[in-house]
């Protein structure tokens, strides 16, 4: 194990022993609480975004959380209506040039996001006192979650999931094959933009308690674990939240006996994961090399 | 520009100078690399290397290394990473999403090694590689930085016209005999390097700004590859400009906030001035748009 400071507990192979001490603390607790809440929505939606090869919009979406957060300080209203603010109008944004081309849909994403997080960085240097800031916003922190937000959280992720899974299946559909689902009369430019507005209340939610970087990767790492072992829908989105809450609940255990940080320890579980699954998927092709293999299109 | 009235004070001062002498070759540099970013559709992985200039920088700061030696290395590798990730030298954005979420999670971890062990760890030194400090840098930072930048400029240059054949079909060019995945990693690297560039004018989370927004703003105003080339980079040098005269007027205002709301604001403008021929609302297509 890690070199840790004197005062931080150790580790023993006894789990439940672990947990036992882990969970002695309140704000353990809670810290699982959250971070069960956050993996499954985040994999819930990410799932999505992965299937949608929406990555970038995702990513957007989830940093301009911070100069909301900033934003909203500065004018002395709660850091939650600007994380809101933010997160759903950057979603919009992003809907609105959706379907003129790659081109466009990349150069504005970026752009936006590159102006609100210089905007955040505007707001921080006008308030001052907020240097720490940045980087909790982005790589979030563990420690200090109420009761209230839990509930908070819940209630948002029961409602993600809640709305994830009225639309489901036209989404799939919409995902899959946008032009047989229009000609089926699936409204695939609506579904887009529902779909990215969730996407932006579900960051802004998470993201304001557990930092945008975990959202991020919680969202974007296990959903593409899942489809590159699977390709069944069902089984990988199962697989996809299984993958979230087991990184998340690693990840908080390591952070937990260690005195390094939270996002660090999930983006490397959830990363190992998929390393794997790109080395199994690997040999599975060597091991059967007469299945049919996605031709590389190199006939040009 | 027309900041004639400002320009006679600000220029005498020479960390004004030097903000210049670094800002302009850097800013030319990303409107050229930021072009074929926007061309290739590939801005995603711009945004996954600025924020692994970040890793890299904090990685650099926690084993006492020099800042940019760790900028360079981290960029340039993941770059060229990403490369042996896509076919073709071109990444996946979700291949790219994975990586660099795991990459930022090993930035958090170096910050905490930083900042628990060196007692002499300065505080704002994340803040300051985030969102760059241009005018805090030194005059012998300033002209390697310069030279850097015009180096990648000049191979920018060169490679233009293949590029630009692989970019725009690339079956074509590969047909032809145009290395096409060289290219393709040469420009990874390019695209890298110019990260680590500008992450010291403007900050790794903002550098993409810079490569998104000129960029964007040229293929909005002409359709011509060679025109919209030139005009990406002017666009950018302009708008550093801007940002660093306004910044010098406005103290309170960070240039790199300044720099950044030039350069939206001349892409906000080309949304009114002209709607491109191809604006019909169309559906994802599944192959890559062939023009």
């Amino acid at each position: 194990m890690l070199p840790a400071d004197l005062a931080s507990p150790l580790w023993s192979w006894n789990l439940v022993a672990d947990f036992q001490q882990m969970w002695s603390f309140p704000f353990m607790v809670n810290a699982f609480r959250a971070g069960t809440i956050v993996a499954v929505a985040a994999a819930a939606v990410g799932w999505f975004v992965v299937m949608r090869r929406q990555t970038f919009a995702a990513h957007t979406v989830s940093a301009v959380a911070f100069p909301g957060a900033a934003g909203a300080v500065l004018l002395g209203a709660g850091a939650v209506y600007g994380y809101f603010t933010l997160c759903i109008a950057t979603a919009l944004v992003i809907a609105a040039v959706r379907g003129r081309g790659d081109r466009e849909e990349s150069a504005l994403t970026g752009t936006a996001q590159a102006f609100l997080l210089a905007c955040g960085y505007l707001f921080i240097a006008l308030y001052k006192g907020l240097l720490e800031g940045p980087q909790t916003i982005l790589f979030g922190t563990f420690l200090g979650i109420t009761d209230g937000q839990v509930t908070l959280l819940l209630c948002v992720g029961a409602a993600v999931l809640a709305i994830l899974a009225l639309i489901g299946r036209p989404l799939l559909f919409a995902s899959a094959d946008p032009q047989v689902a229009t000609a089926h009369g699936v409204p695939v430019r609506a579904l887009s933009v529902v779909f990215l507005v969730l996407l932006g209340a579900a960051t802004a939610e998470a993201g304001q308690i557990t930092g945008t970087l975990l959202v991020f990767a919680l969202m974007v790492i296990p959903a593409a674990t899942a489809q590159t072992l699977t390709a069944r829908p069902a089984a990988s989105l199962a697989l996809a939240v299984l993958l979230g809450l087991t990184a998340t609940w690693a990840g908080l255990a390591a952070a937990y006996y260690s005195p390094y940080p939270l996002g660090f320890f999930v983006t490397s579980f959830a990363f190992a994961g998929y390393v794997i699954a790109l080395g199994t998927r690997a040999l599975r092709g060597l091991r059967t090399p007469f299945a049919v293999t996605v031709p590389t299109e190199e006939a040009a | 520009m027309t900041t004639d009235l400002l320009a006679s004070s600000p220029l005498s001062q020479p960390f004004f100078q030097h903000a210049l002498l670094a800002g302009t070759p850097i800013a030319a540099a990303c409107g050229l690399v930021g072009y074929f970013l926007v061309l290739r559709a590939q801005v995603f992985t711009a945004d996954a290397l600025s924020h692994v200039a970040f890793t890299g920088a904090m990685a650099a700061l926690a084993f006492g290394c020099d800042l940019r030696l760790g900028l360079l290395v981290a960029t340039v590798a993941i770059a060229l990473l990403f490369g042996t990730l896509g076919r073709r030298a071109r990444p996946d954005d979700v291949v790219i999403g994975s990586v660099f979420s795991w990459v930022l999670g090993l930035g958090a971890f170096f910050v905490s090694l930083y900042t628990t062990s060196r007692s002499t760890a300065d505080g704002t030194a994340g803040v300051s590689v985030l969102f760059g400090s241009v005018f805090g840098i030194s005059a012998g930072r300033a002209t390697a930085a310069a030279w850097l930048a015009a180096g990648i400029c000049l191979v920018m240059l060169i490679v233009a016209r293949p590029l630009l054949f692989a970019t725009v079909d690339e079956a074509t060019a590969a047909a032809r005999g145009v290395p096409v995945r060289l290219l393709g990693y040469g420009f990874l690297a390019a695209a890298g390097l110019s990260a680590a560039e500008a992450t010291q004018a403007v900050g790794s989370l903002l550098l993409l700004g810079l490569l998104a927004a000129p960029a964007g703003a040229a293929i909005r105003l002409t359709d011509r590859p060679y025109r919209a080339l030139a005009l990406s980079a002017g666009l950018a040098v302009a708008e550093t400009w801007a940002g660093l005269f306004a910044s010098y007027a406005v103290p309170k205002m960070p240039p790199s906030f300044a720099i950044m709301a030039a350069a939206t604001a001349v892409y906000a403008v080309t949304f009114l001035i002209r709607r491109p021929a191809a604006t019909r609302p169309r559906i994802r297509t599944p192959a890559p748009a062939r023009s």
